[in-house]
């Protein structure tokens, strides 16, 4: 990790760079630094802090917040007085760890690198921009950005929302969208597909800090097309966020208020004071695009962005570069996180050979015998978690409490436990007091409860020798109004914890090899770019699809938006496929059954008809799930009923095929036809962009041709932007309606009639258009028996529910299956090319590591007990526990590696022969006892 | 004149420490390779480390 770092130069080909990197200083030796912050309280400059956007002052010398990484403090000398003026040195002397040098020089060092992924981020919209809405004449008119900082728990204003005018809490408050984004003002004509997310989160935020502020949400379009995120925009309306669809001209302030002027759609101009103002600014490309472009050659688009192609979206122009994130162009945090695992994916291809050459593998220091006789001696941390947990309960109190346990050796407070000083402080204490035991009252172990088993792990402790109680969630969040019970039922949840700990022990670590081959289940594009990047990884795998050939919804598609072809993409593809000798293709083929766990499953795949049909077992580590979707079908519209009406794929299909030259004179398009909130309860994602295809297509054939489009939000997010905006210099119409009153199509004599409600025009509209073009949504393809099969999760909408939407998106709840594409939710070709090559890199790394970890809380059988009755094996969901003679009796054993933990079998036994590893009944009898002896406390 | 790093094989650079380099990084690492993190700023974290909660589940961000 190189912080602090420009770089400079780049030379050399793919698979052989030389990066050139300035390590500025930071003048603080960071081995030394223990990250105490009296350095900070000692300096006497003051100094912006940026990290909280400018809304407070900090020191030259300081720390962004308690968990940065890495934990050592810097000095910027930007403002710092000795460096600007060679005066004051205060810092040095009050430096207990004689940390801080002021010799330390910029050092420049060059980096041997096979591969380069560029993740630079975003930059900001330029102020200029936002002048129009006073912003920087009017100090209640803020940006997102800094707004967010208000409204964090352990920011500035630790949370309050408040007029900066005159800190009056806001009545009021207006946000003001696409500020700096669909602006050609300001050269920024693309949508930057997060603000609409994030202005309602805060404004959601907002209202739970505050329920009786009344927000308004000024918008064009609310794109809220990523999976799922309808529903929030619902919970926001729901709960009295209103939603006006106007374009704000100005903000200008109007005695201690602001004024906003806006037009709504039907040209009505209208004024309205509030409060405050919140600006929700777009993403600009990065700031020095434009040198990472000049030291890289890369090529840039015409917004600065990194310029990729629709079938290969992470690589630039150049080789051995690629690119994740922001840089290729605005996204949100999934699309970001899937985007990093898919560049790495296509990095650990390319640079196959030399895998695993340079890794040197972590080596954790001899483990601590901790014999069940031992003495307990517990370690007990109590956080804050800055103002979370101490700002309700009374965390002092709570370790005073904990230390006249009995058993407890040590114990202490932390401000924050999860940050590195904290891990470095709590590696100490164990050696220091001899701790064989730790319990940390913190937040959820969820989150959190690795990170503390890694610093056990490091302190030679086993992992498990750890307990973990949730004051954060369990007490300061839901009892924050009762500050006074809040602490006692930390003290009551500490007791609880103590007394287990005495009785936990060791777990033994188990590996298990991994079979290094893949089952891929679905062969449309998800399916193939997967196998292929698995295969060009060095890995066999199994591709299997239920149709007779590969390809899947590729073969409908015939071009993109960007214009390229489809169909020649999609043959070289197949091609690749079907040459390459790490992919084995079965066609009408099943999954029938599997068995198995992480590393270690067995598959039996039916394929063929009738007479024909064949079944094979195949051994194998991990499964993608690639099914895919399909076009929905509303009986709507006179969909099927009239010639006249078609979905856009058909229409896309008539433009490609015979009827090239010809195209319609007139066309009436529907967005959202069955979908969001009618047949499909969510957005598909793709219908804006698919409609924008066909008309652009369309306007190519004929240029003549009238298009009205009925829409309801437009979401044609990220660049395809663009094409709304040519489509509408060519003159094509877009009305939006209410979902209330949609349009209706009625056919008589050969004609269809589509009657709507002209919002622009306030009356009543009846058309005759040559076609009617629906945009119907995307259901998933079954993905009930595979759920079953697999035991996998779905989503209300029948989509696999990945394992978390923000920081897992392509892994499943399972372990050792991921899932990419339309299985896990609508998203054009672009997309789901890039979350397959990411599946595939989630996939490769139990087969390039070739053994898995088993968790060590899994149940085991003590056979003397067992009698052998079976109901633990009938009852496991995960199929974990098998039946086995043992000296020709029945027993139960369990299956380790395919053990979920959940506990049905240990609480089902007759006989108590079944215990839970770190959950032994000895254990949760003597926490539950001591819920009860409340003694004084 | 620069100092030259122990020359590594299957080394990659990732620029940039964000939420997306950040991830990059312990993929590449799971996958077998040695990963040089390279910020401009004093810590990784990127953007997301500012933010307070996370759209749609309002989930803490840091």
């Amino acid at each position: 990790m190189l912080t602090n770092a420009d770089f400079l130069a780049l030379e050399g080909t793919a698979g052989n760079f030389t990066a050139t990197i300035n390590m500025r200083p930071r003048y603080i030796d960071a081995d030394a630094c223990t990250a105490c912050g009296l350095c900070t309280q000692y300096c006497p400059k003051h100094h912006v802090d940026p990290y909280n956007e400018g809304l407070a002052i900090t020191r030259p010398i300081h720390i962004d917040y308690a968990q940065a990484v890495p934990a050592t403090y810097y000095i910027d000398p930007s403002s710092c007085l000795f460096l600007q003026h060679e005066t004051c040195q205060i810092c040095v002397p009050v430096c207990q760890s004689h940390a801080i040098n002021f010799k330390q020089q910029p050092e420049e060092r060059k980096l041997q690198i096979g591969a380069v992924i560029l993740s630079p981020g975003f930059g900001k919209i330029d102020p200029k921009t936002l002048e129009k809405f006073s912003y920087g004449k009017h100090p209640d008119v803020v940006t997102a950005f800094e707004f967010e900082r208000m409204t964090t728990a352990s920011g500035p204003f630790l949370g309050e929302v408040k007029c900066f005018s005159d800190g009056r809490h806001p009545k009021r408050m207006a946000f003001i969208q696409c500020v700096g984004s669909r602006d050609i003002g300001c050269n920024n004509g693309y949508c930057s597909s997060v603000c609409c997310m994030y202005a309602i989160k805060e404004a959601l935020v907002t209202k739970e800090h505050d329920p009786e502020v009344d927000i308004t949400i000024f918008y064009i379009d609310i794109r809220t097309q990523g999976k799922d995120f309808d529903a929030a925009r619902e919970r926001a309306e729901a709960i009295g966020i209103k939603f006006v669809r106007a374009k704000v001209a100005d903000v200008t302030p109007w005695e201690n208020r602001l004024q906003l002027t806006y037009a709504t759609l039907d040209g009505q101009h209208k004024f309205e004071p509030f409060d405050m103002v919140v600006l929700s600014v777009g993403l600009e490309s990065p700031k020095d695009a434009q040198k990472i472009a000049d030291i890289t050659k890369i090529d840039l688009n015409k917004y600065d962005f990194c310029a990729t192609n629709g079938f290969n979206p992470l690589q630039t122009s150049q080789e051995g570069i690629v690119v994740a994130g922001a840089f290729q162009g605005p996204k949100d945090i999934p699309e970001s996180v899937t985007q990093s695992s898919a560049a790495a994916s296509l990095t650990a291809a390319s640079l196959k050979k030399v895998r695993g050459k340079g890794v040197e593998l972590k080596i954790y220091p001899e483990e601590q015998v901790v014999a069940e006789g031992d003495e307990a001696r517990i370690g007990v941390f109590v956080c804050h978690c800055g103002i979370n947990i101490s700002s309700v309960v009374d965390v002092a109190s709570v370790a005073n409490y904990a230390g006249d346990m009995k058993n407890v050796t040590y114990y202490t407070e932390n401000l924050y436990s999860c940050s590195q000083d904290a891990q470095e402080v709590i590696k100490k204490k164990i050696k220091e007091h001899k701790l064989n035991r730790v319990v940390i009252a913190a937040c959820s172990p969820r989150t959190h409860e690795p990170l503390f088993q890694e610093t056990l792990r490091d302190a030679g402790l086993n992992r498990n020798l750890f307990e973990m109680v949730n004051i954060r969630d369990q007490c300061s969040w839901v009892h924050a109004g009762e500050p006074e019970l809040a602490t006692i039922k930390s003290k009551d949840l500490v007791r609880m914890a103590v007394s287990k700990a005495r009785h936990i022990q060791s777990l033994p670590e188990q590996t298990v090899p991994v079979t290094p081959k893949a089952l891929i289940i679905g062969a449309g594009v998800a399916g193939m770019t997967a196998a292929l990047n698995l295969a060009e990884q060095g890995f066999e795998s199994v591709l299997i699809e239920k149709g007779e050939s590969i390809g899947g919804n590729l073969k409908n598609l015939h071009h993109t938006l960007a214009g390229d072809e489809v169909q020649s993409h999609l043959k070289t593809l197949v091609t690749k496929v079907n040459g390459s000798k790490n992919i084995d293709v079965i066609c009408n083929a099943e999954l029938v059954q599997t068995a198995g766990f992480i590393g270690n499953f067995s598959s039996v795949i039916a394929s063929g008809h009738g007479k024909t049909k064949v079944e094979q077992t195949f051994d194998h580590g991990v499964i993608i799930v690639a099914t895919g979707g399909r076009e929905h079908r509303p009986d709507k519209y006179l969909l099927g009923k009239s010639k006249k009406v078609v979905t856009q794929q058909e229409l896309e299909k008539q433009l490609a095929g015979k009827a090239k030259t010809r195209a319609p004179g007139s066309i009436v398009m529907i967005q959202c036809a069955g979908s969001r909130g009618d047949d499909l309860n969510y957005c598909s994602k793709v219908c804006c962009n698919h409609a924008l295809k066909n008309i652009l297509k369309v306007k190519e054939i004929n240029p003549e041709s009238q298009i009205i489009v009925l829409y309801r939000d437009m979401r044609t997010y990220g660049f395809a932007e663009d094409a709304y905006l040519e489509a509408r210099k060519m003159g094509v119409v877009f009305i939006p309606y209410e979902v209330d009153r949609k349009p209706e199509v009625t056919e008589k004599g050969g004609k269809v009639q589509v009657r709507f409600f002209d919002s622009i025009m306030q009356e009543e509209m009846v058309m005759n258009p040559d076609l009617v073009a629906l945009s119907v949504g995307i259901v998933p393809d079954d993905t009930d028996t595979l759920s079953k099969l697999l035991k996998l999760p779905v989503t209300a909408n029948k989509f696999f529910l990945e394992a978390h939407v923000k920081l897992r998106p392509v892994e499943l709840s399972v372990s050792g299956v991921y899932v990419c594409g339309l299985a896990h939710g609508p998203k054009p070709v672009d997309e789901t090319i890039v979350q397959a090559q990411a599946a595939a890199a989630k996939a490769a790394i139990p087969l390039v590591k070739g053994h898995v970890t088993v968790d060590p809380i899994v149940s085991s059988v003590e056979q003397d007990k067992c009698i052998g009755c079976g109901l633990c094996t009938s009852l496991c969901p995960y199929g974990a526990i098998v039946m086995q003679k043992v000296d020709g009796k029945r027993k139960a054993e369990t299956v380790s590696a395919s053990c979920k933990a959940c506990g049905i079998c240990a609480a089902h036994c007759p006989t108590f022969a079944i215990s839970m590893g770190g959950f032994t009944n000895e254990q949760l009898i003597s926490q539950i006892e001591a819920f009860g002896a409340t003694g004084d406390r | 004149m620069g100092k030259a790093m122990k020359n590594r094989e299957g080394a990659v650079m990732v620029l940039g420490g964000g939420i997306a380099g950040i991830q990059a990084a312990l993929d590449l690492t799971e996958l077998g390779f040695y990963v040089y993190l390279v910020e401009k700023s004093p810590a990784v974290g990127g953007v997301m480390a500012q933010l307070d909660k996370t759209f749609p589940t309002n989930d803490c961000s840091l």
